[in-house]
């Protein structure tokens, strides 16, 4: 025989204990809300505007100096942190009135090499005007929006309204999920983040889908039992492969998070977290909400004519 | 068929590993090119030297000097600079070294993203409002000299709130003005606003001649763009437009930041006019300019009274080159185009003798915005130059007069320049330096390694033979995906593209966790094994079609409204969707079959 992790002797009823997954996904939602509102999201450069630098010393900076000497000439607003490591300085600043901030970045360098007599070397220089900044949001806004729009959608036709609507509320859980703790740890928000964050809405759709998927398998299947007792089926059924896939996807993303460095760290923590609440959504989420909306066996039953499985789609050859 | 399209996938992945050489390139100026004589004086610089190179041919039309070290390459930029002089342009380059039987059929090595080969990014935004009433200007003018061809009087022309507003004393010269205008002007609108003191026309730009001249104002910012671009000897810059009022600059490897800014910012245009003689300067200074003619200032801040009236605008400047005279005294030399070079001989021909200034127009950013939260700019004028007419000029001419060497080259570039008619803003930036791109070329590449590693032991702990089988198509996957990405030449591979390929490596196994997972319930399910590979593979295909076209429709929607680095993330992520599936279905099954096909099973490595 095989190994597996996970070798159910019939099937696992999911759905009866279901209640304590729901008011977790509950208080999730609620408490990533609460976070936002009262934490707010740490808008990255991309969306404010304004300027960053990384710089690198040549020998451990500090930071209580480079503050003094850049108030001293003027610049009181720069934030100074360390980046990665001891030598390697961030610098960010908000838009300001009044200035010619596209040369912003190379005065402040200047100005760190002149008052530390540290041969300091440019790493990143990023500036970003505030109309921009604002398109940018707007854009990345626009793409959540319609990709949950496209998603749902397609799902709707493929399978079944119920199902669509339970998916993309799902797919919505996740992105809330996520937002939340993006908030409530205060990482940096940006542009990579929105990538990160519609990946992670494709992902989650995948499992989901492939959950469905069974469902209307099943459902068309067997003739016995009540939608509960189909969908309990269908996720014992696809469990293994719930967790083998998202345990490989968490294997890179891990060696992603950690080697891949600190300019992509807040893509890889948005996937890494989107997907193990993904991974919790398309089994209790979006089946439960099906199943709340009234979802029985008579959606699935193909209508007069036998559709084969797959025949409505494209060749793959 | 599977076989083909690993191997073409390979083969075009190749070149990724040859790396590149350190290079120099050189390519000629406006009119002038590399040619055999060129290279010749550029080995025997080397060999006198002593700097090892690789090569000196010409490639794709660009000379490329490929060096063994990559500490020689500056020195030697600097020997071929000074040996070539100011006809050519040397820049640093990396040439990929990829072999002549690999080029020969199309392959090369990945474009990398400016986040991977450090540069600049720069976003500039064209200030439409000046391009318009700069071409409103240009109506007042049209407007007065035809009517006056036309000999139609009228009382005055003037920018109004409006439009252009032209004026008449009698309804019949506007009447009469109104029909010859219309014909006349045909991409213009005119209506009569005549109110019980004021007989007037108002003038407009007709849709069409508004889009014209915003295009126009854009064309003209990348063309010049691309020529100060070109004077930074920049390799493979990039210049191009993004949406109606945008222009993106990509500048590889350019490290000094300041210079790039100074050349492209820039926002200047030049003015001929004549100086007004006859005006004193001392009651001018003191607010008693005449009529017609306004006060500028010298660089260092002395007055001069200045016409009204411009001569020649610098867009009309093709060339400038700084030299000397025969006596040798530094001078520049101005050629112009045709238009140019008649305006200029009309005008000259009856000033002979006459001062005629040179008037540098800059526009700096004053940090105000407008409503639309755009950032104002202002105008600032200078004399750069005040000349003599000497004689009648034509299309090329030079200045004379000049202080030093120095000043005559830096006269030369600022004309060279040209001028825009358009001024434009930088309104986002991003600059990677060399050393934090390397990092992250290494730490991309290491997360790659590393994640690719971790699966390649976990498939085949759960799934034995079968996860083996799943490892051939992850490793072919990869190939592909690179091979893809070399293949496209638009496609460039950023960090967040990184990303992609370490999110695709982990996504794709699962088209074959999904397979397999069904074959083993076939199994449970009581059927034979080779019954349950082809069950396993039936059921699960439009399970893995369904969740890889959602996938997809996410890759497409971050393309279509993604930049940059977003845009390289869902490039490789739609690319590796499609390869993963290609891989982990038909390529899976081929191997499937052909180690377990027709055979008697009684049991499964499974």
């Amino acid at each position: 025989m095989y190994f597996s992790l996970f070798n159910p002797k019939g099937v696992v009823p999911f759905m009866s204990h279901r209640k304590p997954f729901v008011i977790l996904s509950i208080l999730i939602v609620l408490a990533s809300f609460a976070s936002l509102a009262i934490n707010k999201i740490n808008w990255g450069l991309d969306f404010t505007g304004g300027t960053l630098i990384e710089a690198e010393f040549s020998k451990p900076a500090d930071l209580t100096q480079v503050r003094e000497i850049l108030t001293d000439k003027g610049f009181d607003d720069v934030v100074v942190q360390f980046f990665g490591s001891s030598t390697q300085v961030m610098l960010r600043m908000m838009p300001r009135e009044g200035e010619n901030s596209e040369l912003l970045g190379d005065q402040i360098m200047q100005v760190l090499r002149d008052g530390t007599g540290d041969d300091v070397t440019m790493r990143r220089i990023e500036f970003v005007g505030p109309t921009v900044g604002k398109e940018l949001a707007e854009q990345g806004g626009l793409a959540i929006i319609a990709a949950l729009g496209c998603i749902m959608l397609y799902v709707a036709l493929r399978f079944e309204w119920r199902m669509a609507l339970g998916a993309v509320l799902a797919l919505a859980h996740d992105v809330i999920a996520t937002l939340g703790l993006f908030s409530l740890l205060g990482i940096e928000f940006d542009l990579t983040v929105v990538a990160a964050l519609l990946t992670v809405v494709g992902y989650s759709l995948n499992d989901t889908i492939v959950v469905s998927d069974r469902i209307r398998e099943n459902f068309r299947k067997l003739r016995k039992g009540s939608p509960e007792e189909i969908i309990d089926t269908s996720l014992t059924q696809t469990f293994n492969r719930t967790i083998v896939t998202s345990l490989t996807t968490i294997m890179v993303l891990i060696s992603l998070f950690f080697l891949g460095g600190e300019m992509i760290h807040s893509f890889a923590t948005a996937l890494l977290f989107g997907v193990i609440i993904g991974t919790h959504s398309s089994i209790y989420v979006s089946s439960t909400l099906a199943l709340a909306l009234g979802v029985k066996k008579e959606d699935f039953m193909p209508k007069e004519i036998e559709e084969k499985e797959g025949a409505d789609q494209e060749p793959l050859v | 068929m599977v076989i083909l399209v690993i191997v073409i996938g390979f083969l075009y992945a190749l070149p990724n590993l040859y790396g590149e050489d350190p290079a120099v390139q050189i390519s000629g100026t406006r009119g002038s090119e590399v040619t055999e004589a060129q290279l010749v004086q550029v080995r025997n610089l080397l060999e006198k030297e002593q700097i090892a190179y690789r090569s000196v041919a010409v490639e794709d039309g660009l000379a490329l000097v490929r060096l063994l070290n990559n500490a020689d390459q500056l020195p030697t930029q600097d020997l071929i600079t000074k040996a070539l002089g100011s006809d050519f342009i040397v820049a640093l380059n990396l040439a990929p070294a990829t072999p002549a039987w690999l080029n020969a059929i199309g392959a090369g090595p990945l474009k990398l993203g400016l986040d991977l080969r450090g540069g600049v990014h720069f976003l500039m935004e064209v200030d439409m409002q000046a391009a318009l009433a700069k071409a409103q200007q240009g109506m007042v003018q049209d407007f007065r000299s035809s009517l006056r061809e036309e000999k139609i009087r009228y009382s005055g022309v003037r920018e109004a709130r409006d439009g252009v507003e032209i004026r008449f004393r009698d309804q019949e010269t506007l009447d009469k003005a109104m029909s010859f205008l219309k014909r006349q002007h045909r991409n213009y609108t005119f209506t009569e606003s005549s109110s019980a003191d004021q007989l007037a026309i108002i003038a407009n730009m007709s849709e069409d001649n508004l889009a014209e001249t915003r295009e126009y104002a854009i064309a003209q910012n990348i063309t010049i763009l691309r020529n100060r671009v070109n004077q930074l000897g920049v390799a493979e810059p990039v210049v191009q437009r993004q949406g109606s009022e945008r222009i993106v600059i990509q500048l590889p490897g350019v490290q000094d930041t300041a210079r790039a800014k100074e050349i492209l910012g820039a926002t200047a245009t030049l003015e001929f006019r004549m100086v007004d003689a006859d005006a004193d300067t001392r009651d001018a200074v003191a607010g008693r300019v005449p009529a017609g003619s306004e006060l500028a200032k010298r660089q260092d801040g002395s007055p001069v009274v200045l016409k009204k009236q411009v001569i020649l605008t610098g867009d009309h400047i093709v060339g400038a080159q700084s030299g000397f005279d025969e006596y040798s005294r530094p001078q520049v030399n101005i050629s112009l185009d045709a238009a140019g070079g008649s305006k200029m001989a009309a005008f000259t021909k009856d000033n002979v003798g006459e001062p005629m200034a040179t008037l540098f127009v800059e526009y700096k950013p004053t940090g105000k915005k407008d409503s639309e939260g755009r950032g104002l700019l202002e105008r600032h004028e200078e004399v750069i130059n005040v000349a003599t007419i000497q004689s009648r000029l034509g299309r090329s001419f030079r200045i004379t007069g000049i202080d030093n060497a120095a000043e005559a080259h830096n006269l030369a570039l600022l004309l060279r320049a040209g001028a825009l008619i358009a001024p434009i803003q930088i309104v986002e930036e991003r600059t990677i330096g060399p050393s934090l791109g390397q990092e992250n070329i290494d730490k991309g590449f290491k997360a790659i390694l590393y994640g690719l590693l971790a699966l390649l032991v976990f498939m085949p702990l759960y799934y034995k033979k079968f996860g083996l089988v799943a490892n051939f198509a992850l490793i072919v996957n990869v190939g592909i995906i690179i091979g893809v990405m070399s293949m496209i030449p638009g496609a460039t591979l950023t960090l967040p593209g990184m990303a992609g390929i370490v999110l695709t490596v982990g996504m794709a196994v699962d088209a074959n966790v999904l397979i397999f997972e069904r074959i083993r319930e076939e199994m449970l399910e009581g059927r034979s094994p080779q019954h349950a590979i082809q069950q396993g593979y039936s059921n699960a295909l439009s399970t893995i079609a369904d969740a890889n076209i959602t996938t997809l429709i996410t890759a497409i929607i971050l393309f279509s409204i993604g930049t940059g680095a977003v845009k390289g993330f869902a490039v490789t992520l739609a690319i590796g969707i499609a390869t993963s599936m290609f891989t982990a279905i038909i390529g899976t099954r081929m191997l499937v079959n052909w180690l377990w096909g027709g055979k008697r099973l009684e049991q499964l490595s499974i």
